[in-house]
């Protein structure tokens, strides 16, 4: 059953509509909530979101429960290939939990925090944007990670990246919900304005894994991948420091050690290479740029050490 | 006066970018203000060059304090000026939710962590802002409660208004919000327009901060009289919804005074015409925003009432 969350007319003849659908089956009232299309130009959840509910259809007889499937928090952006909301200035993730009064976009959010509460479970799927390729990984603050992480190791991800807590992360979809004590993950994979369709396979065995958990399916699952936790690693970030056309050499999943050649920045109009990229340590480039054209400070890679790797 | 290129940044395909200072007199550093950080803050730039005007007069009549020192940079982001851009063009970022920036990260952040270093150690700082949806302001200052700044301050600007706002998480990247964690005490101008020219209220903000200068002993200036500026919380000034979408018209003029169920504007359906709502206020007081786009959605808020 499709609902509408949220409904707010725009200028023209047109709705802006916020939809979800509603899956139900026998007796058992927990709900799984899967969210995603916060921004605009991340699609892996899309391919998703269909492989899900497509595979619940088929198989509802085996489902004990309610799956709740949001494609698209902000359609307007996805239709547009607009990260953010069409001709509002800041980032959808960093409005909420909204607010009834306020302007168009608080008034939706505030419409989807309000919905999503009460959920048992809330996935809430991000690729990564136009320019940089994620590993499928959860990304959890410190504060959530004792009741979040082991939910984390249930959705068959690579990677499970505790991060510290950050004020401007506090008016985040996830936070919003976590501090109203609906357990919410965010996924990131991929890249953005693509489809992976091995990722989205691999998350969706994750998602069947965690139904399962949850008690909301019944039926087989795959085993699933025991995640690298970020606990006890360090991140190291490669940014260029040149401005020109970043061209790899090493690939996404590599194990790379400090100092390695993992790419170049060159210069079309001179031929010449203006920046030899080196790993900033030892450890697997988890995060890859895509995208080629970069400035002084462009993010190119993220490597994750190894356990006990040095500071 | 000394012209100085505060930061640069190497383009692949453009010219350098080299953000540009101006700075003024010597010694203590006392006053930094920063004009356009998006490429559509027209106004906010021009208002800058105009203060470079006003303190090149001043400085060449000597009236400007001993052992002080003011920089002016009305430009930070001109790359997305050229090209017709409100953030930064490469991944549409905004430089101001950078800061304070940090000079290892992504190239925004090393923008914001590069003009930042430059306008850290100022007992006082001055943005000249611009809002996030399109509309018009009366002339007025704003600060954020952080607790360092002391809100009676924003009296020396003798505008209508001085506006007490409690910061969101999003406020928090802002370079208003930083410079107060590094103890500048930092305000907000608002000069009405953003992409076009509003030579009055340009006129309103330059007065003001040179109002708040002489004050503030930075200058010696004469300039007209201002207001007895009242200090308002952000939170109890009244705002105002469209209840439903269409072509908007505004009825009210900004700075007037209106009385509860007064009309502020009206909204007709864009395609056959119909008159489909009126705006009222709920409350009496002085219009101090409106939304001034033709195109109107449901639940925006149009109308900004200080009771």
């Amino acid at each position: 059953m499709v609902e509408t969350v949220a409904s707010v007319p725009l200028a023209v003849n047109e709705n802006l509509t916020i939809q979800k659908r509603r899956i139900q089956n026998g007796k058992n009232k927990t709900r799984l909530s899967l969210v995603t299309g916060t921004h605009g130009d991340e699609l892996e959840g899309q391919y998703l979101a269909y492989m899900v509910g497509n595979f619940i259809d088929e198989h509802i007889e085996q489902i004990d429960g309610i799956i709740d499937i949001y494609p698209a928090l902000n359609p307007m952006g996805i239709d547009s290939i607009t990260r953010g909301i069409p001709m509002f200035d800041l980032d959808m993730n960093r409005v909420f939990p909204g607010t009834k009064r306020g302007t168009m976009v608080e008034v939706i959010c505030s419409s989807i925090v309000d919905d999503l509460s009460g959920s048992d479970m809330c996935i809430d799927v991000h690729s990564s944007n136009i320019f940089l390729k994620e590993i499928p990984q959860v990304r959890i603050s410190v504060p959530t990670a004792k009741t979040l992480v082991p939910y984390a190791k249930m959705l068959n991800v690579d990677f499970v990246w505790i991060h510290d807590a950050a004020t401007v992360l506090e008016s985040t979809l996830a936070h919003t919900l976590n501090s109203r004590g609906t357990k919410t993950l965010v996924v990131e994979m991929g890249v953005g304005m693509r489809i992976t369709k091995g990722y989205c396979q691999q998350l969706f065995n994750g998602v069947l894994n965690l139904m399962k958990e949850l008690g909301i399916w019944n039926g087989e699952t795959s085993s699933v991948r025991e995640p690298i936790i970020s606990e006890g690693h360090k991140v190291g970030f490669v940014n260029s420091d040149a401005a020109g056309i970043f061209v790899p050499c090493a690939n996404f999943g590599d194990n790379v050690k400090k100092g390695d050649h993992i790419g170049d920045v060159v210069d079309p109009l001179t031929s010449k290479a203006v920046e030899k990229v080196l790993a900033v340590c030892d450890g697997m480039i988890f995060t890859l740029r895509e995208y080629p054209v970069v400035y002084g400070g462009s993010l190119l890679a993220r490597i994750l050490q190894p356990e006990g790797g040095e500071e | 006066m000394k012209k100085k290129i505060l930061f640069s940044l190497k383009s692949p395909y453009r010219e350098q970018l080299d953000i540009i200072g101006f700075r003024f007199g010597h010694g203590k550093k006392s006053l930094a203000i920063v004009g356009a950080m998006r490429g559509n803050e027209v106004q906010q730039m021009y208002v800058c060059s105009r203060m470079v005007q006003a303190l090149k007069k001043l400085e060449s009549e000597g009236k400007i304090a001993d052992d002080t020192e003011i920089l002016v940079v009305p430009c930070v982001n001109y790359y997305s000026m050229n090209i017709g851009k409100r953030f930064w063009a490469m991944d549409n970022t905004d430089i101001n939710r950078m800061f304070p920036g940090y000079n290892l990260g992504e190239t925004t952040q090393r923008i914001a962590d590069g003009v930042f270093s430059k306008f850290q150690g100022y007992e006082y700082g001055i943005q000249l802002a611009s809002f996030y949806q399109p509309g018009i302001f009366l002339p007025h200052v704003k600060m954020m409660d952080t607790g360092f700044t002391d809100p009676e301050i924003m009296k020396d600007f003798g505008l209508e208004f001085g506006i007490v706002r409690k910061p969101r998480p999003y406020d928090t990247t802002t370079l208003n919000y930083n410079w107060q964690v590094w103890e500048t005490k930092a305000f907000s101008v608002y000069a009405n327009a953003t992409d076009e020219i509003d030579v009055k209220a340009a006129d309103e903000a330059v007065n003001a901060i040179l109002r708040f200068m002489g004050k503030r002993g930075i200058v010696t200036t004469k300039t007209p009289p201002g207001y007895i500026t009242e200090i308002i919380d952000e939170d109890t000034t009244k705002e105002i919804q469209s209840e439903t979408s269409g072509l908007f018209f505004r009825v009210t003029e900004i700075g007037k005074t209106v009385e509860h169920g007064d009309v502020l504007g009206r909204i007709y359906d864009p395609l056959d015409g119909e008159l489909v709502a009126e705006i009222r206020t709920p409350v009496s007081g002085t219009v101090y925003f409106a939304y001034n786009s033709p195109l109107i959605n449901a639940k925006t808020v149009c109308f900004k009432v200080i009771k």
